[in-house]
């Protein structure tokens, strides 16, 4: 056989050329730089009100990314994504109602019952497929709702009003609204970097090709259940995080993070944003958050008006805000080409 | 144990309600042999092929694969033991790179895949063995081409490289000639017989000449029933054969 022989000799031939981490992340390091730089801008004015909004959009954006791995590169429509993030929050409410304030804590159990609860509903719900996934992912979310609407030793339907932020070894790490917004924005960081590692992963890989074809996967010997099973309880996790942080910046914790409407939300943030690409996520979750706030500054009817921006975007923007970017020239190479 | 089947088929059988598709069919291919099973449209040569690789349950009978039973395994489970197929409608990943469909047949065998870090793509390990088995089918070149962009013929052939990367012990190829024009079958029946004595092989086709050329041995499939089986001139030769299938086609 000579012609693997010339093969192998030059490993990868006409692969495109590997360029540094920070030229292939352009895009990433370009959003987060900016998120950085908000706090500076919202100096100038309404520095409370603006560092709120986005933080706001720094928590959903890690919500919408974990959403973006099950939903953009598995394929699988959860539509009780919502679930895990009053998972994280009531972890934060619990505790802290418990007298457990510490972050040391708080985080990790938020991040253990989310993950739980991603492994069991997960290990049910991914037994089905297409619709019926969708529809017992709705149902294990309403049950999660339902469940905190009746734990009156929590404030029930009403939710509950923590006592403060959590602290970290006793030290109010996250007290000030900057240092918290700089808090969020790391594990946004960390997050994505995190996302970004899992995708080109051999695991990743397998994530990827099940999207695409299910049954090619399993004829060269994949067993997807454990696959998919694996990264919904990662997704589960990570969207924890957020629940965390929301409880946190919110200091108060109420059914209403994890109504089905929430879900939606979630996946229409990672619609607009451009599925599958990571930055698509945290790109729609500023867009949604911002455009939100934005158009119920004219009208309290601004969901008439987003409405049919969301229905012009699926339409005309296959690929969501970014796939309308990447039709700019050169947008496409700047970025990197992920996704 | 060399004249010990490979591939053993006992009493299989399945059903679709009152549609009886695979009736009693018992095979056996012994180690190395070129097997194609023939017959009419409907005969139930696809879903003979579902049930052995797991696909589609069996109602009763078994399979065994080096005389350990596998009619209960997954689909998964089976290729592991190195049995593989490919399918009669063209099944790959449309969206990955002709070389990344058949690396991940590689990195099926190769370890876990529970491997969160590191660029799966980059793995030369993966990679290396992934070319030899595009070259083989004469893909190198489109290695890096969208599987998605690949001419239908090319297609056929990236679906063996895939089977071929997943090394199996014993290939079941259903209809790899569907759909192609001539030259590109020619391509397809000069690699087949490139495979031959390299693993036990199951072809299920339509084309008789390639049938023909390629077969040691040949089974009879109609209604879900093997009529007969036996070296390609026997069947060919055979009385029923000709009655229920073979009438109709064109004898040399």
């Amino acid at each position: 056989m000579s012609a693997p022989a010339h093969s192998a000799a030059p490993p990868a031939p006409s692969m495109p050329t590997r360029r540094p981490v920070w030229a292939r992340e352009a895009l990433a390091v370009a959003l987060f730089l900016a998120l950085a730089l908000i706090p500076f801008a919202a100096a100038l004015g309404a520095e409370s009100y603006l560092l709120s909004l986005c933080t706001r959009v720094v928590i959903f954006g890690i919500a919408a990314l974990s959403l973006d791995l099950i939903l953009g590169y598995g394929a699988l429509v959860s539509f009780g994504h919502a679930a895990f993030l009053g998972m994280g929050a009531y972890a934060v409410g619990i505790l802290s109602s418990h007298g457990i304030k510490d972050a040391s804590l708080q985080l990790p159990a938020a991040l253990a019952a989310s993950a739980l609860f991603a492994l069991v509903t997960g290990a049910l719900s991914l037994r089905a497929k297409g619709v019926y996934f969708i529809m017992i992912t709705l149902a294990f979310g309403q049950m999660a709702f339902f469940l905190a609407v009746s734990l009156a030793a929590y404030g029930g339907d009403d939710g509950m009003t923590l006592s403060g932020r959590s602290r970290l070894f006793g030290f109010e790490w996250i007290k000030g609204d900057r240092a918290f917004y700089y808090v969020s924005l790391g594990f946004l960081v960390v997050c994505y970097a995190l996302c970004r590692s899992l995708v080109a992963s051999r695991f990743g890989r397998v994530i990827r090709g099940a999207r695409e074809n299910p049954v090619r996967m399993e004829a060269v010997g994949f067993p997807l259940f454990r696959y998919q099973l694996a990264i919904y309880v990662v997704a589960g996790a990570m969207c924890g995080l957020a629940g965390f942080l929301l409880a946190n910046q919110a200091e108060f914790v109420s059914p209403a993070y994890m109504t089905w409407q929430r879900s939606g939300e979630l996946i229409v943030m990672v619609v607009l944003g451009g599925l599958g690409s990571l930055h698509g996520a945290i790109i729609g979750a500023a867009a949604f958050l911002l455009l939100e706030e934005w158009l119920s500054g004219f009208t309290e009817h601004w969901k008439l008006i987003f409405g049919p921006f969301l229905v012009l975007v699926v339409l005309f923007a296959r690929g969501g805000i970014l796939g309308a970017l990447d039709r700019v020239p050169g947008f496409r190479r700047w970025r990197g080409g992920h996704g | 144990m060399a004249d010990r089947p490979v591939l053993s088929l006992v009493n299989l059988r399945k059903a679709y309600g009152a549609l009886v598709v695979t009736d009693d069919v018992s095979l056996d291919i012994p180690a190395g042999e070129f097997h194609a099973v023939i017959g009419p449209n409907g005969a139930g040569k696809t879903t003979l092929i579902h049930q052995i690789s797991g696909l589609a349950p069996s109602d009763s009978g078994q399979i065994l694969l080096d005389g350990q039973d596998v009619t209960r395994l997954s689909m998964p489970q089976r290729v592991s033991r190195g049995l593989v197929r490919s399918f009669q409608i063209t099944s790959i990943l449309p969206g990955f790179s002709a070389l990344e469909n058949v690396a991940l047949a590689v990195q099926a065998r190769s370890g876990s895949s529970f491997r969160f870090f590191g660029d799966a793509a980059k793995e030369e390990a993966l990679n290396h063995p992934a070319r030899a088995a595009l070259a083989e089918v004469g893909l190198e070149a489109r290695m890096h081409m969208r599987a998605s962009l690949l001419s239908h013929g090319e297609k056929r052939q990236l679906e063996l490289a895939i089977a071929l990367a997943a090394q199996p012990r014993v290939m079941l190829l259903d209809e790899p000639l569907a759909g192609t024009g001539h030259e590109e079958s020619e391509a397809l029946i000069a690699l087949m017989k490139r495979l031959k004595g390299r693993a036990t092989i199951l072809l299920v086709e339509h084309d008789m000449e390639a049938v023909f050329a390629l077969a040691d041995r040949v089974s009879v499939l109609v209604y879900g029933r093997v009529i007969a089986s036996g070296p390609p001139q026997a069947v060919r030769e055979n009385a029923e054969v000709r009655a229920a299938y073979l009438g109709e086609e064109e004898l040399a």
